[in-house]
């Protein structure tokens, strides 16, 4: 295997990242989640039914779409690799399904999972009242209000949304009250993490499930444009969909990756989560990898426009991935991605999730970076319709984009 | 030999229960602390557990986290806890033991603070997050600096993890009850007696049985079955709803020290 093909070993360690940093509580079962997943993964069978689903259910391949427009206002080719149009509307359900068949190979009746933008918990909510198992989906109060429409999707589906009070009540708290159900109740329960975070095997067996995008645009783009890409971009909250389209390529070594984080109002204490820009080694549910953390080792206050992005620990292949010179990371600011919002929309009719971008913003403001002939593949991760009221608002009180 | 393991082999050879009385250094702020600690110290706790608090405890109940968040309200910061700790020493030789979670130490330095700690004159650390597998570090430093490593076993080890487990273990064996956050409740769970007994047989130390401890009934209960018991949500709560006035914190006390009785009967 290519020295830039990552993969952990038997802990989880990602280089010195990952691991499992957990209660002792959930070392069993997190240690038999990774056996079954190991079976699993070798089982011709379960590989089959995973497709079945992804095709039939999911509308998987999603397409790679040439956005003209978008390729002329920046003056290089643009490729979309279309998650948006799978099955409620964001690459989450790749994972939520792998994950959802697995915990029934398993035996588990419930399912509980955390969500940020709530993409993750309406996936999960989905794939849980496909299979009739019982669904609880934790997740922060203060994303229960930006995110309301995601919250009407999940109860519809059949999911109790538990609200979560706790600290700036957005995605971290609902990761570890999410976990602490799960202490609690291991031996019923199986916790489908939305993210390549957390400990180990979540970060392996999140991107292996997300790995289907990379597949998927490697045969695409061969086809449609006769060659590999230059570029990879996408967005990084935990790095689900950023590692999915990225892992695939990691060995064609000319293809140069970006991943795009939260930059929100700007690289200053408590109101961003760019990690790599401001954080430090730290270990943090489950993982050890880059943390947005005070001198003191508290976890530090994060902010962004996008629920989804809005965490103060990355995944932590990423950082390795970093270290190795293979990825670069950037950031995009909450005024950046709602300027990707509109020019998506307006090029190319296509309205892209806050998180998504967060891609695009970057790609407006670094455009001079890129050569004529480069061909770009941007993961459109998800779909905005979630975000459409907070748009509204973000207009009302900037006097907007109309 | 630190205090901790001096305490258990004079409860030994007495023929007695230990009880672990857990509170979070710094709720409602480190001077409270202080007062709390001589107080369950008077009522006659043999080990006193103090939580260093974090701002992410995912292993914590609701009780515990409310706790280090008006711990981390006030201030209070991890080496702030170890300064109060080497103040509380000139007053007290009762054994102590700190409880947290990786990240503060890891911030600082892994090293430098467990010289640091074992300097304050702490004799025992729990790591909450930290399992066997990701231990070697900490394992060496704290055997190093002569102090207790306090690891947990819980209803869902399996027979060969509690034996790894209990191989770096020293001072006591903290067997968790039942699988579960920290937190009340009002019986003993099925099987925290085989838990103990599985871990007896692979290790020669004592062995705490904790969480969710909130009676005396079920401290006598738990220590029975036991060496020791470990109550921590039940005592923050009786603390935080006693207030700061001199009067609420003595029947908190009192409150403890009847738990204490309980165990001590036994």
């Amino acid at each position: 295997m290519s020295k830039h093909v990552t993969q952990p070993d038997k802990h989880g360690h990602f280089g010195p990242y990952g691991g499992m940093y957990v209660p002792e509580t959930l070392m069993a079962p997190l240690t038999e989640l990774a056996d079954q997943y190991a079976k699993a993964r070798r089982d011709a069978s379960f590989r089959k039914e995973l497709a079945y689903y992804l095709r039939q259910f999911v509308g998987r391949p999603t397409p790679l779409y040439h956005a003209a427009r978008l390729s002329k206002e920046l003056g290089f080719t643009c490729y979309l690799k279309r998650e948006d149009l799978c099955h409620t509307g964001a690459h989450k359900i790749n994972n939520s399904l792998g994950q959802v068949l697995l915990a029934r190979r398993m035996g588990k009746k419930r399912i509980i999972a955390e969500t940020g933008a709530g993409q993750h918990g309406v996936a999960t909510a989905t794939v849980s009242a496909m299979f009739g198992l019982e669904c609880v989906i934790y997740m922060g109060k203060v994303d229960m209000e930006r995110q309301a429409l995601n919250v009407s999707r999940m109860r519809r589906l059949g999911a109790t949304v538990v609200a979560v009070t706790a600290g700036q009540q957005t995605l971290k708290e609902a990761i570890s009250e999410a976990m602490r159900d799960w202490v609690g109740n291991v031996a019923s329960t199986h916790y489908i993490i939305g993210s390549a975070l957390g400990a180990h095997p979540y970060p392996m067996m999140v991107r292996d499930f997300q790995s289907v995008i990379g597949r998927e645009a490697r045969a695409q783009v061969l086809k449609a444009a006769g060659r590999l890409p230059n570029w990879l971009i996408a967005c990084v909250g935990g790095g689900s969909n950023a590692i999915g389209l990225f892992h695939p390529f990691l060995k064609d070594a000319k293809v140069r990756m970006i991943g795009v984080e939260a930059g929100g109002e700007g690289i200053r204490a408590g109101k961003h989560a760019a990690r790599f820009a401001q954080g430090k080694l730290g270990i943090l549910q489950g993982t050890k990898t880059f943390v947005l953390q005070d001198q003191h080792g508290q976890i530090m206050l994060t902010h962004s426009v996008s629920a989804g992005l809005d965490y103060a620990a990355v995944g932590p292949e990423h950082s390795q991935l970093r270290d190795l010179g293979r990825v670069e990371y950037g950031y995009a600011t909450d005024v950046q991605a709602m300027e990707g919002v509109n020019a998506l929309c307006r090029l190319e009719g296509i309205l892209p999730a806050l998180e998504t971008a967060h891609s695009v913003g970057y790609l407006l403001h670094h455009r001079d970076r890129f050569r004529k002939k480069d061909l770009v593949i941007i993961n459109l991760s998800g779909r905005g319709d979630k975000d459409v009221q907070q748009m509204e608002a973000w207009d009302a009180e900037r006097g907007g984009a109309r | 030999m630190t205090r901790i393991d001096k305490r258990f082999a004079a409860l030994k050879k007495e023929g007695k229960k230990g009880f672990v009385a857990y509170v979070t250094a710094g709720d409602p702020s480190l001077d409270d602390t202080m007062d709390i600690v001589l107080r369950l110290v008077d009522v006659g706790v043999d080990v006193v557990e103090l939580g260093i608090p974090f701002s992410d405890p995912l292993a914590d109940g609701r009780v515990n986290q409310e706790s280090a968040n008006r711990a981390l309200d006030s201030g209070t910061t991890p080496v702030g806890v170890l300064d109060m700790i080497a103040r509380l020493r000139t007053q007290t030789d009762i054994p102590i033991m700190c409880y947290t979670y990786l990240n503060p130490y890891h911030a600082v330095g892994y090293a430098k603070m467990i010289k640091r700690t074992a300097e304050a004159g702490v004799d025992g650390l729990l790591f909450l997050d930290m399992p066997v597998e990701e231990s070697r570090e900490l394992n060496v430093l704290m055997k190093a600096n002569g102090i207790n490593n306090i690891t947990l076993v819980t209803p869902t080890s399996p027979e060969h993890r509690i034996k790894s487990i209990v191989e770096h273990a020293s001072g006591f064996v903290y067997c968790v009850s039942r699988a579960g956050v920290t937190g009340m409740q009002k019986t003993l769970s099925e099987g925290a007696a085989d838990l103990v007994r599985l871990t007896r047989k692979h290790v020669n130390l004592p062995v705490a049985l904790g969480f969710g401890v909130s009676t005396p009934e079920l401290a006598a209960a738990s220590a029975r079955a036991a060496d020791a018991v470990v109550v921590g949500s039940a005592i923050v709560n009786q603390f935080h709803q006693a207030g700061t006035s001199p009067k609420g914190r003595k029947a908190a006390a009192a409150w403890v020290g009847q738990m204490v009785n309980a165990v001590k009967e036994i």
